[in-house]
């Protein structure tokens, strides 16, 4: 199996509403990251396209309508979606390419525009729930984050004041992402003063709706060595399912995530993660969110992974930073497109060339998951500088 | 707080004096599904008032709403049980806002309702009422109101909502 590095990356600013279509925002992207790159898409042998519902856009087959822009013209051309996973899964698509020795470069790119969707594009997510016997009861998507939240905090007497620290961090990171969104100063007290969306989820636990993509060029181990001299690799990749009966599920604990966290440590030979992860970005839609997958990735025991914000172990220069990027709470939550701009700030973070973000003391290893589908898919990716 | 967002903000103004290029869609699209067996069955149920679930006899697994296949074991080792129309709350959620982010005052309570006779952690959604909010919690014991039994139309919402027992 070939080994696949990550040679650029690239993103656009993540804003409210942007005036550039689809295909402009995505093109932004993916031309950074090839000029990073110092390459044309001629030296780009395929391309993998994620982005999430059409209904954001209306407009049906989103994957083929972009692909022009993603530079597919002409090339093996794969769209990937698995909902809010699909930011770390089109990367995993990426290196499937690669390690199966059929390409030697891949442009990954991630685009969404939820602003076109009115009167709201969280109506874009009214039809995920069941036709037959949740659709009649009326549901809107904070329910289930809602309830999942507060079994989380029920289970292990976590509070809201806990949780809100998240908020606080990652927001604070933002500040420094000049791509970002929502960096902001917030105290824990406006965080549980913030209005209450669907208690337990406040206001200031939520991240916006943003338009936006990022992109990444993935090269064979020989081809990486030749584009770049500071090449960061992918270690591991893992992904997992959990049921379709969402309420079925252990809400207090995301097993889907342990288990694709698993795969991708066993693949890149990681025994005790919390030593040997010197970064994390775990998607983090939600404040409580965060919390719930350094828990699912090993990362933290279960309903202790508030400590780790609380005493600042997971700061930019904590002994664990979590979400030194600002998270999509901080930097936006443009679906597809934010969980690639975890795996680009891993990137950014292990070549050192994330400025004011820099985490300090050489970081080796990162980890960067997203998590999806019908709030039920884990997919992970480990990457490390060497 | 806030810096002030980034980006082209929309005002309504904007939407009603046409300055806005919008192309209102409709595919003229609709849909009538099938409930299938398992659903079909689970809702025939609710329209005479009883709760029906299903056993897996290889995973000991009963669940509801009901399904005809075993997705653990993968196969059709089912069958059909009459579960009691009383359960417990798993997790619930006080909403004060629509799926459009307008606000509501009283909150719309959705649970997570473990129906009593289901193994454990095998809930469903449903909706809550003739309780005070701030009272909800994880773990008390409710009650499905249905509707009168002419105004049921073997839906979940002959379910009208659960109360605390
Ligand atoms: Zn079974």
């Amino acid at each position: 199996m070939s080994k696949v590095g990550i040679v650029s990356a690239g993103m656009t600013k993540f804003i409210r509403r942007a005036q550039e279509t689809p295909k402009e925002l995505a093109f932004e992207a993916a031309k950074a990251a090839l000029d990073a790159a110092g390459m044309t898409l001629d030296d780009i042998d395929c391309v993998i396209h994620g982005t999430a519902p059409e209904a954001f856009d209306g407009i049906h087959m989103k994957g083929e309508y972009l692909s022009d822009a993603s530079g597919g013209w002409n090339k093996p051309y794969i769209r990937c979606y698995v909902g809010g996973g699909t930011g770390v899964f089109a990367p995993i698509h990426g290196w499937l390419h690669i390690a199966s020795g059929m390409f030697e470069t891949a442009l990954v790119v991630c685009e969404e525009k939820m602003s076109s969707c009115q009167p709201h594009p969280q109506g874009a997510f009214l039809t995920i729930f069941d036709n037959l016997i949740e659709r009649p009861l009326k549901p809107n998507l904070l329910w289930i984050f809602a309830m999942e939240m507060n079994r989380y905090m029920n289970t292990y007497g976590i509070s809201v004041r806990d949780i809100a620290h998240v908020s606080v961090k990652n927001k604070a990171n933002a500040l420094l992402h000049p791509a970002a969104q929502l960096g902001a100063e917030v105290t824990v007290d406006d965080v549980v003063n913030s209005p209450i969306m669907a208690w337990p989820v406040h206001r200031l636990m939520v991240s916006p709706p943003s338009d936006g993509a990022c992109a990444v060029v993935l090269a064979s181990e020989k081809k990486a060595k030749k584009i770049t001299n500071k090449p960061v690799w992918i270690k591991g990749v893992g992904w997992n399912l959990d049921t379709s009966y969402w309420t079925n599920r252990d809400l207090a604990y995301p097993e889907y995530v342990e288990k694709a966290a698993r795969m991708a440590y066993d693949m890149a030979g990681i025994r005790e993660p919390r030593k040997e992860i010197n970064i994390v970005e775990p998607y983090d839609p939600f404040a409580y969110k965060e919390l719930h997958h350094l828990e699912g990735l090993l990362l933290a025991d279960r309903g202790k992974a508030p400590e780790l914000a609380i005493q600042g172990i997971s700061a930019r220069t904590g002994n664990m930073p979590v979400c030194p990027s600002g998270g999509l709470l901080g930097v936006g939550n443009p679906i597809a497109a934010a969980g690639l701009m975890k795996v680009c700030e891993l990137f950014w973070q292990l070549r050192e060339e994330a400025g004011a973000r820099q985490v300090p003391g050489l970081p080796k290893t990162g980890l960067a998951q997203a998590w999806g589908d019908l709030m039920q898919v884990g997919t992970v990716i480990v990457v490390g500088r060497d | 707080m806030h810096k002030d967002l980034r980006g082209t903000h929309l005002s309504k103004k904007a939407f009603d004096n046409n300055e806005i290029s919008t192309t209102l869609g409709d595919p003229h699209a609709y849909y009538e599904w099938d409930t299938g067996m398992g659903i079909g069955r689970f809702l025939q149920g609710l329209k005479e008032g009883r709760i029906w679930g299903t056993h897996c006899d290889t995973c000991k697994r009963t669940v509801t709403p009901p399904r005809v296949f075993c997705e653990l074991c993968f196969s059709k080792n089912i069958t059909w049980r009459e579960l009691k129309t009383t359960g417990t709350v798993n997790t619930f959620s006080l909403c004060y806002v629509n799926w459009d982010a307008t606000l509501i005052k009283e909150p719309h309570i959705s649970a997570v309702i473990e129906v009593d006779g289901t193994s454990p952690r095998v809930g469903f959604l449903h909706l809550l009422n003739e309780v005070d909010p701030q009272k909800v919690c994880i773990g008390m014991k409710v009650e499905a109101v249905f509707k009168d039994e002419k105004e049921r139309m073997g839906d979940i919402t002959d379910i009208k909502y659960w109360r605390p027992l």
